[in-house]
């Protein structure tokens, strides 16, 4: 899919520094990317080499010190709070490493919580089958195991059906075979859905799973490498 | 329903444990501001319907005698509307089967209906029936305290003449609210009471066919009192008239409205600072609640829900809780205020109650505790708001601490581990940690203040009945008598002491100011009835000039070293210049005090007593109480004992109930207040104690540290606490002083202690309670998932 049809985003020398006081941290260093459509991208580096930060920066969390981020042609960097927040509502789903599900909401209210203010979402239940949890739809997230709750999270990230799907770490906190669980929704996702899926890890086998896989180290791209044979999550082991 | 709304009852849900503790904080304090404004609304718009109805008169006068005819003179008089003549008497009582002094005012009314002003309120039976010598009407108070009814028979020494009277009726009327004998501060229903008989009747006793010596009228629209009874006191005054007043010095109206308004200040001013204190707690409740949350807000903006959504989901739930317990606050409220209205009903006698909850009352409780909670909730979203929702995606930076102030100082080989954690966390949290002690401090200065109350009343009485007026009895003549009458009382059996007394009816004058009252004339060192000054120690009363209370120098506006004109309104009325040469401490009461010398140069009648200051063989009370009713000359025979219990059932008493009340409410606000900190503090921290019991620390050891810090914060706010309560109880002291009674602040250790004692009680409490959660603290569930 990497034909250069259709560029979801494009970076332009993208930096991020903050501001400690004492002492600036760089975080990012000049990125410069593009993201195609339907797209299944890894960004791979060490702990502490700017993943996040990028990643933010794409959905809308955090902006940019210097450079632009467009998606579709918008600069992200231009755009006010209010607009981003627009942004996230309608095109952005999140999965975040620690699931960060609302503890109060069961499985089921979780993901209507997004689709309660999404445009044109699915219905719960048909994002909690698309991750092969409808049985679970009633349980609390204490009521969950971690990659029962990531997939929730997942469910919620794309029930809204977003443009693009941004995953910070989502097997971090799950030991493999939980997390090769994880990504196979993931995957599913991606190929059913057609939504670009950018997926964030330290962990290299992970990259064997994707179209592109972008290597970071201390906020800049070291290399992009793509993939002839993507590999299913199921055939993956670490 | 909305996901998020989900959210918010099941969040209301979880918290059910603290949300109850905030609501019976809410509600103690709503309900304690309802009740309290609503009673003192109640008691006031009945008083003025009970006043407008059975029209009470704005100025009285009585004199010796005046024909009928100038009756309509005085109704002449411009700014007089209506004028009513009576006939009015003072006389002593015998009713069956109580042998104790007993006097009465008969006052005359119509025999064809009621009167036109001061209309009776008849409970039971009648009026009186025309040419009917033995009917009588009497004031309910008087009638229930001697189990009379309707039929009953009581005597009375009318003119000298012993006469049956059969009780038609029993009734009440506005202005006999409270009976005070003539004399007295605070009436006393055992010993004296308010008799109506029919005016041919009891004017025919006393020789006053065709003429009056009690007059009450009303104002025309927009007349001044003042200028009214300079005009009517010129008509009076050849009638034996002691000057016309208005209803501020009418004895019944002025203690009850005294009264009121005492009621009106505490009710306002201190279930305020309860609410105030609700309101306060609500707000830090709130602001912890919401900052416990600040992933969950990240989670939601990072979604795409717009600032003022999530603010809104916020608010909403606290309005749930604020406005719920307002509610129920409001409600509890207005309950017990209609019950406490009908036990004043019942205590003040009043036919018939206009209950009144103002909207402006029940909106300032709505505001206060709604706009504290939205401030709390305001601030805390803004503050979660804030952050950026990238911090959702990243785990929380462990708080910053650093050394405390021990440790820099060196000091920290003198702390463990545990303890170094609790003072780290207070220093860390010092506003959060500032906040609860002002809290349980106002809860302490509540009890403080009420505690003080009992205080003040033992201590006026210990100075009034104990210091100043030390005798057992107060005999009053009728007329001024020669000295011998005391020697005369004293050869009476079971009189120990006789103390002589002058005293004698008197307007004293400062410039524009006058004030009506009597002077009293004392031996030069009086053993029985002494004056006292600011120290409590007797003065001596010197033998020229006039020691005057302070209220009464204040009324004045006088000091010592300058003059009075007294204008003297026993017999014939004249004015003298007379200095003052000191000042007495007094907190029942005004007075002005001569030396009897003194008193009788000024009245001028030569060597006279009014009457004896008594100390008596209690053995021989009953026999001395025979005699002395016997002596016609004896005008009033009033006990110390009954004074005080006097005082104690009509002044002391309603405040007394009142701050019993707060004093409560400040126990549950203290107790609020302790619970919802400790709480606050384990829902912050759970996941730190839970890893500490991993670690291996017991229970005992982490209840310690959580439990520790909050010791502390109740030992700092004890002492302050004391601070404010002090400052409150002088405060309450000021503003609820009168002309006639003014409050020492006394403050006793027994009140600190137990103020002291009920804090450290809620905090025992509500220590207990989250030891309970402590003990069930889930290990593996706090460390499973991140915060
Ligand atoms: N909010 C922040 N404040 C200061 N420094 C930050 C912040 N977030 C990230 N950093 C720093 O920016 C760098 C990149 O962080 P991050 O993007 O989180 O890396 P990664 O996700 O690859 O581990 C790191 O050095 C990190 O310490
Ligand atoms: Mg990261």
């Amino acid at each position: 899919m990497t034909d250069g049809s259709e560029a979801v985003f494009e970076t332009r020398g993208l930096t991020k520094i903050y501001d400690m006081g004492e002492v600036q941290v760089h975080a990012l260093r000049g990125i410069d990317l593009k993201l195609y459509r339907s797209e299944l991208v890894v960004l791979l580096g060490a702990s502490g080499s700017g993943k996040s930060t990028l990643v933010n920066i794409l959905g809308g969390l955090d902006t940019a010190t210097a450079g632009h981020v467009f998606y579709r042609g918008t600069d992200l960097t231009r755009a006010a709070d209010r607009e981003l927040t627009e942004y996230r509502r309608n095109y952005v789903g999140f999965v975040f490493q620690f699931y960060n599900l609302i503890p109060s909401l069961t499985a089921l209210e979780n993901v209507a919580i997004v689709t309660d203010i999404a445009k044109s979402p699915m219905k719960p239940m048909e994002a909690l089958e698309l991750v092969q949890l409808a049985d679970r739809a009633d349980h609390f997230p204490s009521q969950l195991s971690g990659g029962q709750q990531q997939r929730v999270a997942i469910a919620r990230a794309i029930a809204k059906r977003p443009a693009v799907l941004l995953c910070d770490e989502p097997t971090g906190a799950l030991d493999s075979k939980t997390g090769v669980v994880v990504l196979e929704a993931l995957e599913r996702v991606n190929r059913e859905l057609g939504t670009t899926t950018v997926i964030i890890t330290h962990n290299v086998v992970q990259g064997e799973m994707a179209e592109r896989v972008i290597h970071l180290k201390d906020g800049q791209i070291t290399e992009t490498h793509h993939n002839e044979h993507k590999k299913k999550p199921g055939e993956l082991t670490w | 329903m909305k996901a998020i709304d989900t959210k918010m009852v099941r969040d209301l849900k979880h918290m059910r444990g603290q949300i109850i503790a905030i609501a019976f904080v809410i509600v103690a304090g709503v309900s304690v501001y309802v009740t309290m404004a609503s009673v003192s609304d109640t008691l006031q718009t009945t008083l003025q319907s009970y006043y407008a109805d059975y029209r009470f008169a704005d100025g009285f006068a009585s004199l010796r005698r005046a024909p009928q005819g100038l009756a309509e003179r005085l109704q002449e008089v411009p700014g007089v509307n209506q004028v009513q003549t009576r006939v009015s008497a003072v006389v002593n009582l015998e009713i069956a089967g109580f042998d104790q002094p007993v006097s009465g005012q008969i006052v005359s009314i119509p025999e064809a209906g009621q009167p036109v002003l001061n209309r009776l309120f008849i409970r039971e039976g009648r009026l009186v029936r025309h040419g009917r010598e033995d009917e009588v009407v009497l004031n309910e108070v008087f009638a229930e305290t001697h189990g009379l009814r309707l039929g009953d028979t009581l005597t009375a020494i009318i003119s000298g003449r012993r006469r049956t009277l059969t009780v038609v009726g029993i009734a009440l009327s506005p202005e006999f609210l409270y009976q005070v004998q003539p004399g007295m501060l605070f009436p006393d229903p055992e010993r004296f009471g308010v008799l109506w008989m029919g005016h041919s009747a009891l004017a025919a006793a006393y020789g006053m066919q065709g003429a009056f010596n009690d007059v009450s009228f009303t104002l025309a629209p927009g007349a001044r009192l003042q200028a009214v009874i300079e005009r009517l006191d010129l008509l009076l005054a050849p009638y034996g008239s002691q000057g016309a007043y208005g209803r501020q010095d009418q004895i019944s109206h002025n203690l009850i409205s005294e009264e009121l308004n005492q009621l009106e200040i505490m009710a306002f001013m201190l279930p305020l600072i309860v609410l105030a204190v609700a309101a306060f707690l609500l707000n830090i409740v709130v602001r912890r609640q919401i900052s416990l949350q600040r992933e969950q807000i990240a989670v939601l903006k990072a979604f795409g829900y717009r600032d003022l959504a999530v603010a809104l989901h916020y608010v909403k739930m606290v309005l749930v809780i604020a406005l719920a317990g307002a509610a129920l606050g409001t409600g509890l409220g207005v309950w017990m205020g209609r019950a406490m209205a009908e036990l004043y009903l019942e205590f003040f006698h009043f036919p018939f109650l206009v209950y009144r909850l103002d909207w402006p009352v029940v909106l300032t409780a709505a505001a206060l505790t709604g706009g504290a909670s939205l401030t709390g909730a305001v601030l805390a979203a803004q503050r979660a708001l804030r952050l950026p929702p990238a911090e959702a995606m990243r785990p929380a930076p462990p708080a910053t601490y650093r050394p405390t102030i021990f440790e820099r100082l060196g000091l920290q080989r003198l702390l463990d581990q545990p303890t170094r954690i609790i003072l780290r966390n207070l220093e860390r949290q010092w506003i959060k940690a500032s906040l609860t002690v002002v809290g349980i401090a106002s809860a302490c200065a509540i009890l403080v203040m009420g505690l003080f109350w009992g205080d003040v009343f033992e201590h006026i009485i210990q100075v009034q009945y104990g210091l100043a007026q030390r005798q057992d009895y107060t005999v009053t003549f009728a007329e001024p008598t020669s000295l011998s009458a005391i020697h005369e009382l004293r050869s009476l059996p079971g009189v120990l002491y006789a103390e002589p007394l002058r005293s004698f009816p008197v307007r004293l004058k400062n410039g524009h100011r006058s004030y009506h009252t009597v002077i009293e004339g004392f031996p030069p060192d009086p053993y029985l009835r002494r004056v006292i000054d600011a120290d409590l120690q007797p003065l001596s009363i010197p033998a020229e000039g006039l020691l005057l209370t302070q209220n009464l120098a204040d009324i004045l506006e006088v000091r010592p070293g300058e003059q009075l004109t007294v204008e003297v309104m026993e017999g014939r009325r004249y004015e003298r210049r007379v200095p003052i040469v000191g000042l007495a401490e007094q907190f029942l009461g005004v007075g002005a005090y001569m030396s009897m010398e003194a008193a009788n140069r000024l009245a001028g009648q030569g060597a006279a007593v009014s009457g004896a200051f008594l100390l008596i063989d209690e053995r021989h009370e009953a026999e001395l109480m025979r005699a002395l009713q016997n002596r016609p000359a004896v005008a009033s025979i009033v006990s110390r004992d009954r004074a005080i219990a006097a005082y104690m059932d009509t002044a002391a008493e309603t405040l007394l109930v009142f701050t019993f009340i707060l004093s409560l409410f400040a126990g549950v606000v203290a107790l609020g207040v302790v619970y919802n900190s400790v709480r606050i503090s384990l829902s912050e921290r759970d996941r730190e104690l839970a890893s500490m019991r991993v670690l291996g620390f017991t229970r005992g050891e982490i209840a310690y540290i959580l439990l520790g810090e909050m010791a502390v914060l109740v030992l700092v706010a004890i002492p302050l606490g004391f601070g404010m309560g002090a400052v409150l109880s002088a405060v309450s002291a000021e503003s609820l002083q009168t002309e006639m009674f003014h409050f020492p602040v006394i403050l006793r250790g027994g009140t600190f202690a137990l103020a002291a004692t009920v804090v450290l009680i809620a905090a025992l409490l509500s220590a207990l309670l989250v030891r309970r959660r402590l003990n069930r603290l889930d290990l593996v569930g706090v460390l499973k998932t991140r915060e």
